[in-house]
């Protein structure tokens, strides 16, 4: 089956993202396809690669990177909803003269077209949050 | 781009302000509207704030968004749902609610209402027919 997943809390605060993580590594071990990971409200947060948890805790954002990475997975953060809460990468950070950049690996930036998209093409759109 | 036409819903169950689903959710539908997709909105719980006339944010700093809600027609967007039990529980009734209209361009473009009250039992019903579920 296609997945589509929509993250739309951020990580700590919110079991969500957690959630979300497990859905999509298990939807992978059992062969399922995954279409798109989207990230919309606080969701944006799991995207940023500046988050330091103390170490005995588990790194969400690097979490979502490294199965991005195993899988190919597409990581799409909303970019209406990243400029809102500080999330850009290069080329966001540059077009809104900011001085700095925080995505994380394997995440990109992108528009909520991504996110109906992921409706149309997956079987199931699974959507994690309140 | 996949083919075929398929089923979307917004579910709308909070209030405007307090938090930023309903800002963020109209978000989606709008951009969603250009996917020529079919598309309806439900307004339960809270939601059916969303749609209150008069709509005064100016002591609390944040914009008004409800303008917005009158654009819906223009993208196609013509089924709201509201659910009226929701609204009994608030004490409003249709009078209440913004006077959302679109052009049936099926009917020689005649201006119909764009908000339909609805119990739970048939919104249930209609939820139960869409491929693709949105909560706000």
């Amino acid at each position: 089956m296609k997945f589509g997943i929509l993250v739309n809390e951020g990580p700590y605060t919110h079991q969500a993202s957690d959630t979300a993580f497990k859905f999509t590594e298990a939807a992978l071990q059992k062969g399922h396809e995954i279409v798109r990971v989207f990230f919309y409200h606080d969701g944006v947060n799991n995207g940023t690669r500046l988050t330091t948890p103390p170490q005995d805790d588990r790194n969400i954002v690097n979490r979502w990177s490294e199965l991005g990475a195993a899988h190919d997975l597409d990581l799409v953060v909303c970019v209406a909803a990243a400029q809102r809460r500080g999330i850009a990468d290069a080329d966001e950070a540059k077009r809104n003269g900011k001085d700095a950049d925080n995505i994380a690996p394997g995440f990109r930036i992108s528009g909520l077209g991504q996110l109906v998209e992921a409706g149309i093409l997956a079987d199931r759109l699974m959507i994690f949050g309140d | 781009m996949a083919n075929g036409n398929k089923k979307f819903m917004y579910v709308n169950r909070r209030a405007p302000y307090g938090t930023i689903y309903a800002l963020e959710g109209l978000e989606v539908v709008l951009i969603g509207a250009a996917f020529d997709q079919d598309v309806s909105m439900a307004f339960v719980d809270d939601g059916v704030y969303q749609l209150k006339k008069g709509q005064d944010t100016g002591a609390t700093g944040m914009k008004n968004f409800s303008p917005a809600y009158r654009a819906l027609g223009d993208y196609d967007v013509t089924k709201l749902y509201v659910e009226k039990e929701s609204l009994d529980q608030r004490g409003l009734t249709a009078d209440d609610l913004l006077d959302l209209t679109y052009e049936d361009e099926d009917d020689d473009y005649a201006e119909k209402p764009s908000v339909r009250i609805v119990s739970g039992e048939e919104l249930a019903g209609i939820l139960d027919e869409q491929d693709v579920i949105f909560n706000f």
